[in-house]
């Protein structure tokens, strides 16, 4: 039966109360006395009134009513939906790190500054950088973090005119978006017919505007870019330079490194590659790692090691400044460091080995029943391009619908942009054989739905607490918030 | 191997898998990684630890930090040691929540979805703005992306930013003002507080954003009486940073006049974290919507006509207009929202009221009597909230040195950030203090220099 969940302001009663503090035990002051009539608030918080038992069954409910990756199978391209290890959640909630203040002082701070440390070495390794900062707070963040790196470094050698950062036509949206947060111009670069970026048209487009090019390698069609070192080679040869997006790093670990592919920054999506949970949206991590010169240009404080002590270096001068008011999201870096070390050397280079595996072992059996472009070994995902079925009625966004019928988390639908009625799948490691099997089951019997009846895809999904959502409707008469009628 | 548990392949698997593909090596499928760039050796990375040892490390390098569980805390300076109910942690340790991701297939994330639309509409109620979206990184890149969007909806490059701001805060806005080619300029301070008639010069058809924040860095609340009306004569935009802690008692954002609410959650539920994961708090009125950055929730009905939700008004965002987007923000702290909400639930009107009190009266009461002492002067008039700025005499380091010793964590050194402002200290009293622990720390103090 499908039925609306009430929400919060719909719920409780006057009086009733859900928190339990201790009595004020200080002498009171009068309100007034404290603070001017003028500067009090005059209008009701217009906050529920509920019982701690009634929040408990309000979210549990909510929770029943959400998917994630520990409840099936979430193939969501190029955002890594791995197994989340439950053991990372404990450390990372231990007291010692979960109850630290970002102001207290060093001295009183070692392990939480060691395990910076630490993890700063293993991700030099992984990457094959110089320095890392784990500033920034996701992909995105790092992104931006990247090209004020690079740009500080052009502006510092008197270098002003490079205006322009190319980035692919494959590339994620974050990319382009933040070559324009940074303040330069984008210059897009389109793929040739091997799903790579087209050399010709990047050698035409690099000039001395170019201040980088933008990466994401395997790209988005989940290809690795054959031509890299030519790629790395025109655009350093035209001094501009080259910044790795590391969202699709899970392809690699152990067989590659960016920093051998002539890359001269990096971010790397912790909360993808290095198993941190997604937590409906966030919080991620995107620590930037660079190349020897561009180090001075890093956030600061850099953690640094002096004998047995480490300790937080802000004399950077050259330094572009801060983009966290702290040290990034610590909490997650715990949970990834405990990963990175669970895993080791061996480990992560299995990761990536079954990860391409799983990839390129779905895409065989699914190239059964669906089209999917550039034929060719794929590294961690692949996109699925159902443009039969679309013509037949059912496109790349009633196919989701229909898996989410199937108890399945869709790929990653309509990107990347250059593939008609896009599937982008990533199935990860973490998933057994048998769960491929069921998964390309399912995408057999709808493919076989749609040839029959298509209607029966589009007007899904069935089985879901809600039918399909009107998004139209939504963004046309924008409710954005509980209002009291 | 340590995390062979969370890979099921079998060797069999991938026998039969590379056969089902048509490669006959593993190697095969990673042939087309040029041979240079091949990392022709393994990865020099310390041993894999199994479980237990992973543990036993991460233990070993949590017990080297001293943390506030077990010490007295006056630090705050943005992240507090405020009380959080036990029933957060069990709500965001529901799996089918941290497990999930930006919740593009709405169908199966109704959980998230409605969590966020009730979030935003809590942290409306509590600014007094219309709409609010489901989280920035933190409160500094809040402030930066609120400044940000006063230069978009006003089609101006420069913006006004009271010294009285947090210089956590100021250090992220004037590097993303930098490297976006905006230009920044500080409003200078009068007594602890944001210089009203300086702002009044500064302030003219130039001026896209003006950031206040209030109860400012000092812990002072400012004077918004006016603010608004200068601001507005020129048609720039008011953006204003508050903790959200103080709302419940202080005249809302809303209520004065500010176009732009951001702020710093964390003290809604979050444990501080070494500063990170925050809550970036970023709400403002119906007419900038357009300029939000971010996720925003909306309310629609299903095809059966059933009330539910989805992400919505996505043309402002990076996946739908790329270049043009009005951010680049994807990922941001859906989870520590959720924490928020879930802090905002059961605390209701009444809970979060007698924090928000508890926190004025305690800091009032550390306060006096913290200046009572020898040579411990308030620096600044006015009304505080929760922090106070007291000059002491002697090095803060040497004073939070003393009461290390005695498990107490001193307040917060400013010095460094205010270079005109000698030997001061920002002290934070929140509701979790007592009486007990306060006087500990004045008769530590006492004597002192």
């Amino acid at each position: 039966m499908r039925k609306a969940k009430a929400l919060l302001f719909e719920m409780g009663r006057s009086g009733r109360r859900g928190y339990s503090l201790p009595d004020n035990d200080v002498p009171e002051k009068s309100l007034d006395q404290l603070l001017p009539q003028k500067m009090q608030r005059n209008e009701p918080l217009g906050m529920p009134e509920l019982s701690e038992v009634e929040v408990i069954r309000h979210y549990t409910e909510l929770s029943t009513r959400n998917f994630g990756v520990d409840t099936g199978f979430y193939p969501l391209g190029s955002c890594t939906m791995k197994y989340n290890p439950k053991v990372n959640e404990e450390v990372a909630a231990l007291p010692g790190f979960a109850q630290l203040h970002p102001c207290q002082p060093e001295e009183t701070a070692q392990g939480a500054l060691e395990l910076y440390y630490n993890m700063e070495q293993c991700l030099k390794e992984l990457t094959g950088m110089e320095r890392f900062t784990m500033q920034p707070s996701a992909g995105a963040h790092g992104e931006l973090t990247g090209l004020m790196v690079i740009q500080a470094y052009h502006r510092h050698r008197g270098d002003h005119h490079r205006n322009k950062v190319l980035v692919p036509v494959t590339a994620h949206g974050t990319n382009p978006a933040t070559v324009t947060m940074a303040g330069y111009e984008v210059v897009q670069v389109p793929a040739d017919e091997r799903g790579n970026v087209d050399l010709e048209a990047l050698k035409e487009a690099v000039d001395e505007t170019t201040s980088a090019l933008m990466l994401t390698n395997p790209s988005t069609l989940g290809l690795f870019e054959e031509e890299i070192l030519d790629m790395a080679r025109v655009v350093h040869e035209a001094g501009g330079l080259l910044y790795y997006d590391g969202a699709n790093m899970n392809a690699i670990m152990g067989y590659t490194r960016p920093g051998d592919m002539g890359f001269d920054v990096v971010h790397l999506n912790i909360h993808k590659t290095l198993s941190t949970p997604h937590g409906g949206g966030g919080p991620g991590s995107g620590p930037v790692g660079v190349k020897e010169r561009l180090t001075p240009y890093l956030p600061v404080p850099l953690v640094e090691k002096k004998g047995d002590q480490f300790y937080f270096n802000y004399d950077l001068p050259e330094s572009i400044g801060k983009v966290q008011s702290f040290y990034g999201n610590f909490g997650v870096v715990v949970k990834a460091y405990n990963y990175l070390r669970m895993m080791g050397a061996e480990g992560l280079k299995q990761v990536s080995t079954d990860a391409v595996i799983n990839s390129n072992y779905l895409a065989s059996l699914l190239q059964k029943h669906y089209y999917i472009p550039y034929d060719r070994i794929r590294k961690h995902e692949f996109v699925v391009s159902p443009k039969t079925q679309a013509k037949k009625g059912a496109g790349a966004g009633d196919i989701a619908k229909a898996l989410l019928d199937r108890g399945f988390h869709p790929p990653t639908v309509y990107f990347p942009l250059i593939v008609d009625e896009a599937l982008m799948t990533e199935p990860n490691e973490t998933e057994s054989k048998e769960t491929l099997d069921a998964y390309a089951r399912a995408m057999e019997e709808i493919a076989k739905i749609i040839d029959e009846n298509a209607e029966e895809i589009a007007s899904g999904p069935h089985n879901t607490v809600v039918g399909r959502l009107d998004e139209v409707r939504a963004a046309r008469n924008p409710i954005l918030r509980w209002q009291k009628e | 191997m340590g995390g062979k548990h969370y890979l099921p392949l079998t060797d069999e698997d991938r026998r039969e898998m590379l056969s089902a593909i048509g490669v006959d090596t593993i190697e095969d499928l990673f042939s087309d990684i040029p041979r240079e760039v091949r990392l022709q050796r393994e990865l020099d990375l310390p041993p894999s630890l199994s479980e237990t040892e992973a543990v036993k490390h991460l233990s070993s390098l949590a017990a080297k930090n001293k943390n506030l569980n077990d010490n007295i805390s006056f630090m705050g300076a943005g992240v507090y040691d405020h009380f959080i109910p036990s029933v957060i942690k069990h709500i965001t340790g529901r799996s089918e929540f941290y497990t999930s991701y930006t919740p593009y297939q709405a169908e199966i994330s109704q959980g998230i979805l409605q969590a966020i639309f009730e979030y935003q509409t809590l942290i409306c109620q509590l600014t007094g703005m219309d709409v609010a979206n489901a989280s920035m990184y933190d409160g500094g890149t809040a402030v930066a992306e609120g400044a940000i969007m006063g230069c978009g909806a006003t089609r101006r490059s420069k913006a006004l930013v009271s010294r009285s701001v947090s210089p956590f805060y100021r250090a992220v806005l004037s590097n993303y003002f930098n490297s976006r080619g905006l230009e920044l300029e500080e409003i200078p301070l009068k007594d602890g507080h944001t210089d009203f008639a300086s702002l009044e010069k500064m302030v003219d058809e130039s001026v896209a954003s003006v950031i206040l924040q209030t109860p400012n860095f000092f812990g002072l609340v400012e004077e918004m009486d006016g603010v608004a009306d200068v601001v507005h004569k020129h048609k720039a935009v008011l953006v204003v940073s508050a903790d959200p802690l103080s709302l419940p008692l202080l005249q809302s954002p809303g209520d004065y006049g500010a176009d732009i609410v951001v702020g710093e959650g964390q003290s809604l539920g979050v444990p501080p974290s070494f500063g990170g994961p925050l809550l970036g708090i970023m709400a403002a009125r119906s007419r900038f919507v357009r300029q939000l950055p971010g996720r925003i929730a909306g309310e629609t009905v299903d095809s059966e006509g059933n009330r539910g939700y989805v992400l919505t008004l996505q043309t402002r965002e990076q996946h739908i207009r790329r270049e043009k987007a009005s951010s680049n923000i994807c990922s941001n702290e859906a989870l520590v929202a959720l924490a928020a909400a879930v802090y905002m639930a059961s605390m209701g009107p009444q809970g979060m009221r007698e924090v928000s009190e508890q926190c004025l009266q305690k800091a009032t009461y550390a306060r006096e009597k913290l200046t009572a002492l020898d040579g411990f002067e308030s620096v600044f008039p006015g009304y505080n909230f929760k922090e106070f700025a007291v000059k002491v005499p002697g090095s803060p380091e040497d004073l939070n040195s003393k009461l290390l010793k005695k498990n107490i964590y001193g307040g917060v050194d400013i010095t460094p950030f205010y270079p005109e402002l000698e030997n001061t200290m920002l002290f934070a009293v929140t509701e979790k203090r007592t009486r007990e622990e306060i006087d500990t720390l004045v008769r530590e103090l006492e004597g002192w220099k």
